[in-house]
């Protein structure tokens, strides 16, 4: 018998621009993407977004059936955009967390067939850290590091120091309740719009006061600074959105909905990009990416640019189809964990939902 | 490996972990199983690699694969279809879902013969929450069982008393490739489709929660 340990998996012949099959499983986006090297072949991205709508949030078992019955399409499509055969692959590459533990399994396993399918090493990569990889397959090429990263999404909000992406990574903070777009669909459900509440909210902001009421920006105070100061809470601004909300309405009020959205939105985007900034100044760093879906967030994207330029920092931010959540970035950490002579993943790993941004691979 | 043209690769998860490699004519080539029902995710791509090893064979020798698609607890389940559906996109060969309560009637009536159920056979698989997964068989025809009930999911106390009752906790994926191969002679093609014969838990949202008491 074999066991575990007795290496069968070949190791990657092509280091110098390997053509890698990337898997992103971890919420509610199948990604199968294809690189080269630095080169993006393949992007797929199939969501099951619309199947949690009525829910108003993502419900993992609904989101880890739709990864497993948009396998084989979001496989093919990538295979045949990318214009490459299968026999072609030099290497998979996979998320193994963090994530939504039971969506996260089934990119595992097929990964892993995948690799015993087509004789190839399989690298099990850092969801988190992909997000940066994702900055390499821009039409600007590679950002410089050392840098800063913010991460932004409906399940994650993190502060990343990364000095090398491959080898050098570390946590600055992250939330310590919601996730900022956990926080957007709360408050769209208070307004009465519908999921995803991202969207809804920037639309509904545009005809808003953005300094119409002061919402609380969380963890900002001196005496959360010390021991918070690059973590996030999104949960008491979503309370005092609530409450204050529930206070018009008792009283019969129209609710100013363009204005609660407007003042809502501005207070988280002030939080992330003054502590995103923060981060940079304190630790010497003029390099700022950002990733994650919630980049899509035009208000985001300005405050940042504004914020960026006026501290001399220099901001990154790669297209949407490469900051939501997809296999391309997957695939990108692992060619660049196999060009930076990293060895593959074993076969034995499993789906890790809390796996720290400090383990860029798994073995 | 000796001259025959065709070799499924199974794969079930239902239960344990189970993975075969067998010959067209039934021969089993490779087989390895484990019966721990929490790591699906981790001896997956070991038990594949396995019985590859094992038989002799390499990846591009595999014609067929079948994925057991349950009943099963979701997740585990899950995994293995994963898998399956993933090595036969990957070798461009088709792939034949096969219902693992079938493998079980079928490895029954491998050991015990016809006549041990002439009377029917009722399989029974674990589908927590104090419930059963179960499924009702009269018989077999060349080689494919004859489900006539079933894959239904119910508490055990209200399943009556059944002739022939097996409680199984492991499905055999050498079970699981002999009734896709029987399936495949017969003409029976099946859509690929999860037994999971239980909605997701979802809460549907209210609206949100009042903060102002
Ligand atoms: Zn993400």
């Amino acid at each position: 018998m074999l066991s575990p340990r007795d290496g069968w998996l070949p190791e990657v012949a092509n280091r110098t621009d390997p053509v890698v099959l990337g898997i992103e499983s971890s919420c509610d986006e199948t990604g199968v993407g294809i690189v080269r090297g630095r080169q993006l072949l393949a992007n797929v991205i199939s969501s099951s977004m619309e199947q949690h709508a009525r829910y108003g949030g993502v419900v993992p078992e609904v989101a880890a059936r739709a990864h497993l019955e948009a396998l084989q399409p979001a496989i093919r499509e990538a295979v045949a955009t990318a214009g490459v055969s299968l026999a072609d692959i030099d290497a998979i590459a996979v998320a193994s967390g963090p994530g939504l533990a039971g969506a996260l399994m089934v990119g595992i396993g097929a990964a892993k067939a995948l690799a015993v399918a087509l004789n190839t090493p399989i690298y099990a990569v850092n969801h988190l850290v992909g997000h940066v990889g994702a900055d390499v397959l821009g039409p600007e090429g590679p950002f410089e590091m050392p840098a800063i990263a913010l991460l932004v999404s409906g399940g994650h909000t993190s502060l990343l120091r990364v000095r090398n992406m491959v080898s050098d990574v570390e946590l600055l903070g992250e939330t310590i309740d919601d996730a900022a777009g956990e926080a957007f669909d709360k408050v769209a459900r208070i307004l009465g719009l519908p999921y995803p509440g991202g969207p809804e909210i920037d639309r509904l902001a545009a005809e808003g006061d953005p300094n119409a009421i002061r919402f609380p920006r969380g963890l900002t105070l001196p005496k959360d600074m010390a021991a918070h100061r690059y973590d996030f809470s999104f949960s008491g601004l979503k309370t005092s959105v609530a409450r204050w909300v529930e206070i018009r309405r008792d009283a019969g009020e129209p609710i100013p909905a363009g204005d609660v959205a407007a003042s809502f939105r501005e207070a988280v985007v002030d939080v992330l990009t003054a502590k995103a900034i923060a981060a940079c100044v304190d630790l010497g760093m003029p390099r700022l990416l950002l990733g994650g879906g919630v980049t899509a967030n035009r208000r985001l994207r300005e405050v940042a640019q504004q914020r960026a330029d006026a501290a001399g920092i220099d901001l990154r931010i790669p297209e949407f189809s490469l900051c939501t959540d997809n296999g391309a970035m997957i695939a990108a950490l692992g060619a660049e964990l196999i060009m930076a002579g990293h060895g593959a993943s074993s076969l034995d790993f499993g789906a890790d939902s809390t796996l720290p941004a400090t383990h860029v691979q798994v073995q | 490996m000796g001259g025959c043209d065709v070799v499924i690769l199974a794969i079930d998860t239902s239960a344990g972990t189970s993975v075969a490699v067998v010959s067209l004519d039934g021969e089993v080539l490779a087989q390895r199983e484990t019966s721990d029902t929490m790591r699906h995710a981790e001896v997956v791509g070991w038990a594949i690699a396995g019985v590859l090893a094992d038989a002799g064979i390499s990846s591009t020798e595999v014609t067929l694969v079948a994925g057991g698609v349950g009943p099963g607890p979701f997740t585990g389940l899950r995994v293995g279809l994963a898998a399956a559906v993933a090595f036969a996109t990957a070798r461009d060969i088709p792939l034949l879902p096969t219902v693992s309560h079938d493998a079980i009637a079928r490895g029954y009536y491998d050991e015990h013969g016809p006549d041990a159920f002439a009377t029917g056979l009722r399989v029974v698989t674990d589908a927590r929450r104090k419930e059963v997964y179960w499924s009702e068989f009269a018989g077999f025809v060349d080689g494919v069982p004859v489900r006539i009930e079933g894959p239904a999911v119910a508490k055990p106390e209200n399943l009556a008393a059944a002739p022939v009752q097996i409680d199984a906790t492991a499905v055999s994926a050498v079970d699981l490739a002999l009734v896709a191969l029987a399936e495949r002679a017969a003409g029976v093609s099946r859509a690929f489709d999860p037994l999971y014969l239980r909605s997701p838990d979802v809460t549907m949202s209210t609206g949100p929660k009042r903060v102002v008491q």
